[in-house]
């Protein structure tokens, strides 16, 4: 198996990376949309406990 | 508790103990009687390998198949028509109300398994019975006789296995709404270590020049895999039937 | 409670991250026999590792659910499982890029991990659309549960069986230099390791703590709901004579009844 050169060797090792990179990034992105909608909720929530009270 | 409380605790314990062999059996007959008289799982089982036979001819463009070739679409079809039992293992009791029976009655649910996996074994073996002769005549380019044995012996061990698995994947795939879908993508990726064996093992049985056959290992990991998950559908099998 | 031990875990999957980093690209020594390709290895291997023991902990966890009958255990299980799906998808995907530029193939199947890493993934990919093919919560998790239980028995004797079907027939292609390796190389695969379980850690942690908020919301919504049924009737229905019927608005009914809606 001989040694790809640097150049090309770099792309697929960089591609290789990236891809982990991304699927972690991704999977953040989910999480902060989701807690994003929690903030939502947990807003309403308090709007109609503030109307309770009035 | 009365002062008759205790003996008749104690005989009662007793009589679900036996319950459990006789229960377990009793569904197994049911299961088999069942089968005879509306024959759904078994012919069509066979029906559909010798379809597959038929496929893989034109497919492959081949009137004569060897080694491993052969090996592998002899266990790739018998997997695939596996498939066809399982996803009917529970719908009769669903439709017909025998769950609810046979969880209201005082049994060992482990009754329940090992019949329903027993049965499964008798269809497997049942199909096996037709559809080997079968390939023989279809498609084996080499001597069935002469391979009968070990490969009688390999479809024992593996259909032991798939007796296991099926039980359990046919209560999984049993209440949910895509059964036909689940039940197959759940059932298929389990038992390749089943393929791997079988057919690394029956390559040599079939190969032209008759090569030396080491069951030994591909026997072991066959029998691993049954023992693995007979006791996992035993541990578990409450946890699916319980409402 | 998530979020108290998020902080230190994402503190050190940082620290632990940026040091592998650092051994894989600069202090490493290069393969002599795949050059630069081999820094995939760092990455694919220990990718690989995590997600099958995540694999085996979701299996953990979801057979701890069936026994204690906790719930949380079932959530701590989802998400193993969840996440392990993620980096199998990293593992086929690092794999076949590795494969490429190796030998030219995006695919080889004789390469152990990676034959067992499609099948497990296709196996885990069941995961859930079972869960959300059964209606009932109780059922899903426990149904969930056996599965997964299945699953990480299966998944080591899949690793088993792929490795004997492959030992006599084609030797390894991606030649680990796993009995003789440098020790330098050693050591960053070590710290690589190490780098992609706090990954593994600390994504855990955030999906739980933001499963668990959302369910301790959702519980509080309806328990605000239920009060304030309460209260509807409380206020419409005053007289006594129903009190016969009222009287079965206790808290305790009051809950089945809304646990049921």
């Amino acid at each position: 198996m001989p040694a790809l050169p640097l150049e090309t060797a770099g792309k697929y090792v960089a591609a290789a990376y990236v891809v982990f990179l991304a699927l972690v990034l991704v999977y953040v992105a989910i999480i902060a949309r989701k807690v994003g909608r929690l903030e939502r909720e947990l807003s309403e929530l308090e709007e109609t406990d503030a109307e309770h009270e009035r | 508790m009365t002062a008759s409380g205790q003996p008749q605790t104690a005989a009662r314990g007793a009589r679900r103990q036996v319950g459990a062999a006789r229960a377990g059996l009793a569904i197994l007959r049911k299961d088999l009687r069942a089968e005879l008289r509306a024959r759904e799982a078994v012919p069509a089982m066979a029906l559909f390998s010798v379809t597959a036979f038929v496929l893989f001819h034109f497919g492959l463009d081949r009137a004569r198949l060897e080694g491993d070739v052969a090996a592998g679409v002899l266990w790739v079809t018998i997997l695939l028509a596996t498939v066809l039992a399982v996803n009917r293992m529970f719908v009769a009791e669903r439709e017909q109300g025998g769950m609810e029976a046979m969880l209201l009655a005082p049994i060992d649910r482990t009754a329940i398994v090992l019949a329903k996996a027993a049965a499964l074994f008798v269809f497997l073996a049942a199909l096996e019975v037709l559809a080997v002769p079968a390939f023989g005549l279809l498609l084996l380019g080499g001597d069935l006789i002469g391979a009968l044995p070990e490969l009688a012996a390999l479809l024992a061990v593996a259909d032991l296995g798939l007796a296991a698995v099926g039980a359990l994947v046919g209560a999984l795939a049993a209440e949910t709404r895509a059964r036909e879908v689940i039940g197959p993508l759940i059932l298929l990726p389990l038992v390749v270590p089943l393929a791997i064996a079988g057919a690394n093992a029956t390559e040599p049985l079939f190969a032209p020049a008759g090569g030396p056959a080491e069951l030994g290992r591909w026997l072991g990991l066959m029998g691993l895999y049954a023992s693995v998950f007979m006791l996992l559908s035993v541990a578990v099998f409450d946890f699916l039937l319980e409402d | 409670m998530y979020a108290r031990a998020l902080k230190p875990l994402a503190l050190a999957t940082a620290a632990v991250s940026a040091l592998a980093f650092t051994m894989i690209f600069f202090w490493a020594p290069l393969d002599a026999d795949q050059g630069f390709i081999q820094k995939i290895f760092y990455l694919h291997v220990p990718m690989a590792i995590v997600a099958l023991l995540g694999f085996l902990a979701a299996g953990v966890m979801a057979a701890l659910h069936l026994r204690t009958r906790d719930r949380r255990w079932d959530i701590r299980s989802y998400v193993a499982v969840h996440l392990s799906i993620i980096l199998a998808v990293g593992v086929l995907v690092t794999g076949s890029i590795w494969a490429k530029a190796s030998w030219g193939h995006w695919w080889v199947w004789s390469e152990p991990v990676l034959v067992s890493f499609l099948i497990t993934f296709l196996l885990y990919a069941v995961y859930q659309p079972l869960r959300f093919s059964i209606d009932d919560p109780g059922r899903q998790a426990r149904y969930a549960s056996v599965f997964a239980i299945a699953g990480a028995a299966f998944t080591v004797l899949n690793f088993v069986a792929v490795r004997m079907a492959d030992a006599y027939t084609h030797p390894r292609v991606f030649s680990q230099t796993g009995g003789n390796m440098p020790p330098r190389m050693f050591v960053t695969f070590v710290v690589a390791l190490a780098a992609m379980a706090l990954v593994f850690a600390t994504l855990w942690t955030l999906e739980l703590g933001s499963k668990s908020a959302s369910e301790r919301l959702r519980r509080a919504r309806r328990r605000r709901e239920r009060d304030a049924d309460r209260a509807e009737l409380a206020g419409a229905g005053g007289e006594r004579p129903r009190a016969g019927a009222h009287a079965d608005h206790s808290p305790a009914a009051a809950g089945t009844a809304t646990a049921s809606r």
